[in-house]
C-alpha cells in the first residue's frame, strides 16, 4: 500500500459491492446471506445449513445473485445457528439445513419472509424480523465487534470497506509516534485482558525503554472457561487486531509483533495466518507501508493450552519456545519481554479497539464509558440466562441491564442468585448488587473483576460451595506449580472445599479458607496465584451462610452436592 | 546510590542491589529457602517476603531491586505470619522423614521449621507420591522430598550448561527430573552431582556406598586399602563441624586407620604419576604433531560430558585415566605383586570430593588390573559420616602418616585438588624436563583462582606454551566452542568439571559456595606450601615405580594400566 489514495480506491470500489449490506438493493444480486461462522454456530451445525443453501440456490439457478458469508460471531449463540439476509436485514434463528429451501424460494426469490425462523422477544407474540430492531441487539454498543455482522473475515476488502487500514494510514502519514501514544492515553483506554491498566502507559513506558529491536505482541491465549470473547474477534475480524498493532509498532519503535494464540483455536489461527498474508500482499505489512519508511510485519505463536500462558510474562517465555511460567516482575515487560527487548503486550480486545481511537479520535471513542472506564466491553454470556453468547456493551451498563434486557433473564421462571465474572479470578456478586454499573473499579469493590469478560449468571439452584469448588479445581489444575502458595496452597483449599462438599467440613474450616485466601494472594508470583482465591473470598463474602449450612448442618439447600454417609 | 528505608533504618546502596542484599546492612536476616546468590534467584519458595509501603502483595526480596524512597519492613506480624503459612504449605507436602533422612540436621528446609517454630501442619491433604531414582551410579533422586526450588535445574542448566533436569507437569503435580521423567542414568547427566550439593533438602543425594566398605573392611579376607583425593583433607573438617579452610590430612589419616583401613595411600601419589604421564603426552603431541589442545582427562563428569556434547573432540582428551584410577589397577597390580597379596583380595576404595568418581569406577574399560580397579568411591560426604558412625572425633586425633610407597607425594599432586592445579603442576615438570634447568619459581600464579576461564603463555625453553583453565562445564563450552570453531590455539587445556575444581566437586561438605571454595583453594596452596616436595617428578616413589615396574612414561606398560579410551555417547534426541 502506497498511499492513503490507494486505500481509498480499494475501500470505494468494494463499498459499493457490499452496499446490499448497508439495506441498498443491488441491480446484480438479489441477496448476502450472512451466516455466522463463529464456534458456536459451527457446533450447532451451520455449515450444513450453508451446505443446503448453496444447493437450494443452485436448484433455482441463482448461485451468481447471492452470496453466503461465513462471518465471525454474531453473539447470540443459543439461538444458533443465525443469519442475517440483506438487504432487508432480516435475523434467523435455529435454522436448519431443510429451512434452506424455504429461505431462497420463498424469502430471496419471492420476498416473503419467514416468521418462524424469526427472533421473538420475550412475552411478545410478534416476532421482530430486523436485526436492528432486535431488543438484545438494540442495547449493545458495537465497537470491537463492529464488523462481525458485516464482513467477510477472509476478505480484506470487506475489511478495508468498513474502514479498516485507515486508521494506520492516519497514524503512519499524519501523526507523529507520539502523538499516536497521547491519542491513546488520552482515549482512557484501559487492558481489556482484567488487569484494566492504562494502555496509553504502557505504551509510553516501551516507547521511552532502552533497547533495541522492540517487539509488539498480542495476547491471544484467552482461557478463562465459558470465555471467548477473544476468539470472536480473532475469528471475526482479525485484520483489526494487525492493524492495531502495526499502529502500536509505529508508536513505540517496534518493526516485529508476535500474536500468541492458543492452540485449541485453529480457526483463529487459519483466519488469522490467512488475514497476514493478504495484509502482506496488499503492503500493509512488509516494508515501507504507506510510503512513510515505516516496517513492521507480524507472526503467529500457537500456544500449547495453559491457562497460566495468558500471564503476561509467562506468555513471552512460552514465546520464546520455554516452558510457560511466569517470572517475577520487574523487570516489566516494557523493559524487558520478548528476548529480553522492551515489549508492548496487549489483549486481543484492546487491540481491536485501536484504531477506532485513531480513526475517530481520543474524545469521541472516550464519549462511551464512564469516568474511568472508558469504551465499551465485549462479554460472554453463560449459565442460566435466556440469551448466552457474545455481546458488547458500553462501560457503566449495570449487571441488571445485562442480565435482563441484553440477557433475556433467568430461565423457567428462577430466581437469580448471582452472576461471576472474570472467571477463575473473579468473584460472585449478589442480587442486592445488581445495579451496579460494570467498570473496573466497581467491580474490583465487590470483591469481584472486570477478568476479560466472562460472565456467568446464577440462579437459586447453584449451590455456592459448589461453584467455587468448581472455579477452585479449574486453578489447581492450571497453576505452573512454580511458587509453593499457588502449587500447594489452592490444592490445600480445593481439599477442604471437597470435604465441605461432602459434608466432611469442619468448624474452623472456614476461618482456615479465609487464612489461606488471603495469604495466597498477598504472597502468589503472578495474577494467576494472586487472584485465584477469590471465587472463594467472594462466596464467603456474600454466602457464608450456605458453608455454614454444609458444615454445620450436613445440607445443601440446593441439592447439589452430594454428601457421603 | 538508591537511598531507602529498611525497618525504619535508612540505607544507600548501589542500583540493582535486591532488597534481600540491601536488608543485611541493617543486620535483619531475611530467611531465603529456594535463594541461592549468583546461581538460583527465581522467587518461587515465596519465604523471602516482606512488606513494601504501597505495593498490593508481599514482595520476594530475593529477586526485587531497591527503588529510591522504598519503605520496606522485614518483619511485621503480618510478613512473618504469611512466611510461617507458606511454610507450613511446602511442610504439608513433604514426607518429613528427618530422622532417616540423609540430610538429617543439615537441611535447609529443616532449619527454617525450627527457626519459625513449626509446632503443626494443619493441611492433612494430598502428598506427592513418587518412586525413587536410584538408576545412576552416583545420584539418588528422592522427588517426595523436592519443594521444587529449581535450584537443581538452574546449576545444572546454567552453570553446568548439561541440563538433565527441568520442570515438568503443573500444580500440584510438578515434578523436577529429567524430561519425560526419564530415568537420570538414561540422561546426559554427568554425574557431576553439582544438584546435591545446591540441594536444600534430602531429594538429591548422593548414593550412599558406605555399607559396601563397611562391609568390606568387616570380611576378614580383604585387604582393604584407601586412597584419599587431594581435595579431601581441605574438605573433611566441614563434615566433621571444623571451619572451612581447615587442613585435616594427618588426622584423617588416623581416623582411617582407626576404621579399620589396611593401608592408607594417597590419590596424590597417582596424581604425580599422572603428570608424568600426561605431560610426556603433551610433549610427544606438541612434538610429534599429535592432536592438539591436548585437553586434561582427570574429571570423569568433563569426560562424559565431553562424550556427550563434543564428541568431536575426543582425540584432544588425553588418554591419561583419572588420578584415582590410575591408582586403583597400581595397587592390583605393583603393590600386590610387592606385598604377595592375591588382588583378587584386595579392596580398593576411593575417598573423593566428587560424585562422578562413582561412575567413573564402574565403567567397563577401568579393570585393566584384571579386576574392578577400584571396587567402590566414596565422597567427602560419606567418608565423614562414617566418622561420626564410629564415633571417631577425627579433628582431635594426633596426626599420621600415609603409608609407603603408594602415600608418598608432593605439593604438585595435591593442587590438583584446586582449579588450575593440574596444569600448574604439569608445568613444573614439563618446564624441568624440557630445560633440563631448575624451576625458580614454582608457583605459577596465573593458573590460580576460581576465574571461570584463565589463560596464559608460559615459556618453556624455545617453546611458548598457551594454555587455558577453565572450572565449570559452562566455562569449558566456552573454551571448546572456540577449539571446535578453530579460533582457539591452545596447547594445553585444564577442565575441571566443578566450579572451582574439585574442591567444589559435588561430593564437598555442604555448604559448598563461593566463600567456601576459596576457603579451601587457600588451604590447597598452603598444604603445597608445607610439602617438601613439590614437584612430581621428584617424588621418589614415583621415580621407584618406574625403574621397577612400569619403565618409563608412556611405556607399554603404561598404557595398558594407565590409560584408557572414550566412548562418543551423543545427546538423546
Amino acid at each position: 500500500m502506497k498511499s492513503l489514495e490507494e486505500l481509498a480506491k480499494i475501500r470505494e470500489s468494494r463499498r459499493e459491492a457490499l452496499k446490499i449490506r448497508q439495506g441498498v438493493p443491488s441491480k446484480t444480486e438479489k441477496a448476502h446471506i450472512m451466516m455466522c461462522g463463529g464456534a458456536g454456530c459451527i457446533s450447532s451445525k451451520c455449515l450444513d445449513v450453508v451446505e443446503a443453501m448453496k444447493k437450494a440456490l443452485n436448484k433455482n439457478g441463482i448461485a451468481d445473485q447471492v452470496q453466503i458469508v461465513l462471518t465471525g460471531c454474531m453473539g447470540p449463540c443459543d439461538m444458533g445457528p443465525v443469519a442475517i439476509i440483506y438487504p432487508d436485514a432480516t435475523f434467523y434463528r435455529r435454522l436448519k439445513p431443510k429451512d434452506a429451501e424455504t429461505i431462497v424460494e420463498e424469502h430471496i426469490m419471492k420476498g416473503n419472509k419467514i416468521r418462524r425462523l424469526m427472533y421473538r422477544a420475550p412475552g411478545s407474540k410478534e416476532p421482530t424480523p430486523k436485526v436492528d430492531d432486535i431488543d438484545l441487539f438494540a442495547k449493545q454498543k458495537k465497537v470491537v465487534l463492529r464488523n462481525n455482522f458485516y464482513i467477510d473475515p477472509t476478505s480484506i476488502e470487506d475489511y478495508i470497506a468498513n474502514d479498516g487500514y485507515v486508521a494506520l494510514g492516519k497514524a503512519l502519514t499524519e501523526m507523529k509516534p507520539e502523538d499516536i501514544i497521547e491519542e491513546v492515553k488520552k482515549s482512557g483506554l484501559r487492558g481489556r485482558g482484567g488487569a484494566g491498566f492504562s494502555t496509553g502507559m504502557k505504551w509510553t513506558f516501551t516507547a521511552a525503554a532502552k533497547g533495541t529491536p522492540k517487539y509488539v505482541v498480542c495476547n491471544g491465549d484467552e482461557g478463562d472457561p465459558g470465555a471467548f470473547m477473544d476468539r470472536s474477534v480473532l475469528e471475526g475480524d482479525p485484520h483489526s487486531i494487525i492493524e492495531g498493532m502495526a499502529i502500536c509498532g509505529r508508536a513505540i519503535g517496534a518493526e516485529h509483533g508476535y500474536i500468541y494464540v492458543r492452540a485449541e483455536y485453529p480457526l483463529a489461527i487459519e483466519r488469522l495466518d490467512l488475514a497476514l498474508q493478504k495484509a502482506r500482499e496488499n503492503g500493509l505489512l512488509g516494508q515501507n507501508i504507506f510510503s512513510s519508511g515505516f516496517n513492521f510485519d507480524i507472526e503467529i505463536r500457537i500456544g500449547a493450552g495453559a491457562f497460566v500462558c495468558g500471564e503476561e510474562t509467562a506468555l513471552l517465555t512460552s514465546i520464546e519456545g520455554k516452558r510457560g511460567e511466569p517470572r517475577p516482575r520487574p523487570p516489566f515487560p516494557a523493559n524487558e519481554g520478548v528476548w529480553g527487548k522492551p515489549t508492548v503486550l496487549n489483549n486481543v480486545e484492546t487491540w481491536a479497539n485501536i484504531p477506532e481511537i485513531i480513526r475517530k479520535g481520543a474524545e469521541a471513542y472516550s464519549s462511551v464509558g464512564t469516568e474511568k472506564s472508558k469504551g465499551t466491553k465485549v462479554f460472554a454470556l453463560a449459565g442460566r440466562i435466556n440469551n448466552t453468547g457474545i455481546i458488547e456493551v458500553p462501560m457503566g451498563t449495570t449487571l441488571r441491564e445485562i442480565v435482563y434486557e441484553i440477557g433475556g433473564g433467568i430461565p423457567r421462571k428462577k430466581a437469580f442468585k448471582a452472576v461471576q465474572t472474570g472467571g477463575p479470578s473473579g468473584g460472585c456478586i449478589p442480587a442486592e448488587h445488581l445495579d451496579t454499573p460494570v467498570d473496573y473499579d466497581s467491580l474490583g469493590a465487590l470483591g469481584a473483576i472486570m477478568g476479560s469478560g466472562g460472565m456467568i449468571v446464577l440462579d437459586e439452584d447453584t449451590c455456592m460451595v459448589d461453584i467455587a469448588k468448581f472455579f477452585l479445581d479449574f486453578v489447581v489444575d492450571e497453576s505452573c506449580g512454580k511458587c509453593s502458595p499457588c502449587r500447594i496452597g489452592t490444592k490445600r483449599m480445593y481439599e477442604i472445599l471437597d470435604n465441605i462438599s461432602k459434608g466432611k467440613g469442619k468448624e474452623g474450616d472456614i476461618e482456615l479458607l479465609e487464612e489461606l485466601a488471603t495469604t495466597i494472594k498477598a504472597t502468589a508470583l503472578c495474577g494467576l496465584g494472586q487472584t485465584a482465591p477469590n471465587p472463594v473470598l467472594s462466596t464467603i463474602r456474600y454466602f457464608r451462610h450456605e458453608y455454614e449450612e454444609h458444615i454445620r448442618d450436613r445440607k445443601c439447600t440446593c441439592n447439589v452436592c452430594e454428601f457421603e454417609e | 546510590m538508591i537511598n531507602l528505608t529498611i525497618d525504619n533504618q535508612k540505607v544507600a546502596v548501589e542500583p540493582g542491589t535486591t532488597i534481600l542484599e540491601a536488608a543485611k546492612n541493617t543486620g535483619a536476616k531475611i530467611p531465603t529457602l529456594c535463594y541461592l546468590k549468583d546461581i538460583n534467584v527465581v522467587g518461587a519458595c515465596r519465604i523471602c517476603l516482606v512488606e513494601v509501603e504501597g505495593a498490593k502483595t508481599f514482595i520476594p526480596s530475593c529477586v526485587t531491586p531497591v527503588a529510591e524512597g522504598m519503605v520496606v519492613r522485614t518483619n511485621t506480624p503480618a510478613v512473618i505470619k504469611a512466611r510461617k503459612l507458606v511454610l507450613e504449605l511446602i511442610l504439608s507436602d513433604h514426607p518429613m522423614e528427618c530422622l532417616t533422612c540423609l540430610r538429617n540436621q543439615n537441611c535447609e528446609l529443616q532449619d527454617l521449621a525450627r527457626e519459625f517454630g513449626i509446632t503443626e501442619v494443619r493441611f492433612d491433604g494430598a502428598k506427592s507420591e513418587y518412586p525413587i531414582d536410584d538408576s545412576s551410579p552416583a545420584i539418588t533422586r528422592d522427588p517426595r522430598k523436592c519443594i521444587l526450588c529449581r535450584r537443581c535445574i538452574s546449576v545444572c542448566t546454567n552453570v553446568q550448561t548439561v541440563t538433565a533436569l527441568c520442570a515438568e507437569n503443573r500444580g500440584f503435580e510438578t515434578l523436577i527430573a529429567p524430561a519425560f521423567n526419564e530415568k537420570l542414568a538414561n540422561m546426559e547427566c554427568v554425574q557431576c552431582g553439582q544438584c546435591t550439593l545446591v540441594c536444600p533438602t534430602g531429594a538429591i543425594v548422593e548414593r550412599d556406598d558406605t555399607a559396601k566398605v563397611w562391609a568390606a573392611i568387616a570380611d576378614p579376607k580383604k585387604h582393604v586399602v584407601v586412597q584419599t583425593a587431594p581435595a579431601t583433607r581441605v574438605q573433611l573438617g566441614e563434615a566433621l563441624g571444623a571451619e572451612p579452610g581447615s587442613i585435616v590430612t594427618g588426622q584423617m589419616v588416623a581416623g582411617l586407620r582407626r576404621l579399620g583401613f589396611d593401608k592408607v595411600f594417597d590419590t596424590d601419589f597417582a596424581a604425580d604419576l599422572t603428570i608424568m604421564e600426561e605431560g610426556n603426552e603433551l610433549l610427544q603431541r606438541i612434538t610429534t604433531g599429535g592432536t592438539l589442545p591436548m585437553i586434561t582427562s582427570c574429571s570423569p563428569g568433563w569426560i562424559k560430558f565431553c562424550e556427550h556434547f563434543y564428541p568431536d573432540l575426543l582425540d584432544n582428551l588425553s588418554t591419561c585415566k583419572s588420578p584415582q584410577q590410575m591408582f586403583g589397577p597400581l595397587v592390583k597390580t605393583y603393590y600386590a605383586q610387592k606385598e604377595g597379596i592375591d588382588p583378587a583380595d584386595i579392596y580398593c576404595v576411593s575417598i573423593m570430593p566428587c560424585t562422578a568418581k562413582k561412575y567413573e569406577c564402574q565403567r567397563p574399560e577401568m579393570n585393566s588390573s584384571g579386576y574392578q580397579d577400584v571396587d567402590v568411591s566414596l565422597t567427602t560426604r560419606e567418608l565423614g559420616r562414617m566418622f561420626r558412625q564410629a564415633g571417631l572425633d577425627v579433628t582431635n586425633l594426633p596426626d599420621e602418616k600415609y603409608d609407603e610407597p603408594l602415600g608418598i607425594s608432593t605439593g604438585a599432586g595435591e593442587i590438583f585438588g584446586a582449579s588450575g592445579g593440574v596444569m600448574e603442576a604439569a608445568l613444573r615438570t614439563v618446564y624441568e624436563v624440557v630445560t633440563g634447568e631448575t624451576l625458580e619459581n614454582i608457583d605459577f600464579e596465573v593458573c590460580r583462582g576460581i576465574t571461570g576461564v584463565k589463560e596464559a603463555t608460559v615459556q618453556v625453553g624455545d617453546l611458548s606454551v598457551k594454555v587455558a583453565i577453565t572450572n565449570g562445564l559452562g566455562n569449558a563450552r566456552k573454551v571448546l566452542d572456540k577449539v571446535r570453531s578453530g579460533e582457539a590455539d591452545y596447547h594445553f587445556i585444564e577442565v575441571m568439571a566443578c566450579p572451582g575444581g574439585c574442591i567444589g566437586g559435588g561430593g564437598s561438605p555442604i555448604p559448598t559456595n563461593t566463600e567456601v571454595r576459596l576457603k579451601r583453594i587457600e588451604a590447597t596452596y598452603t598444604e603445597d606450601e608445607r610439602m617438601t616436595l613439590r614437584k612430581s617428578h621428584e617424588n621418589p616413589a614415583i621415580i621407584a615405580l618406574y625403574d621397577e615396574f612400569l619403565g618409563k612414561p608412556l611405556g607399554h606398560k603404561s598404557h595398558e594400566l594407565l590409560h584408557t579410551k572414550y566412548t562418543p555417547r551423543g545427546v538423546n534426541k
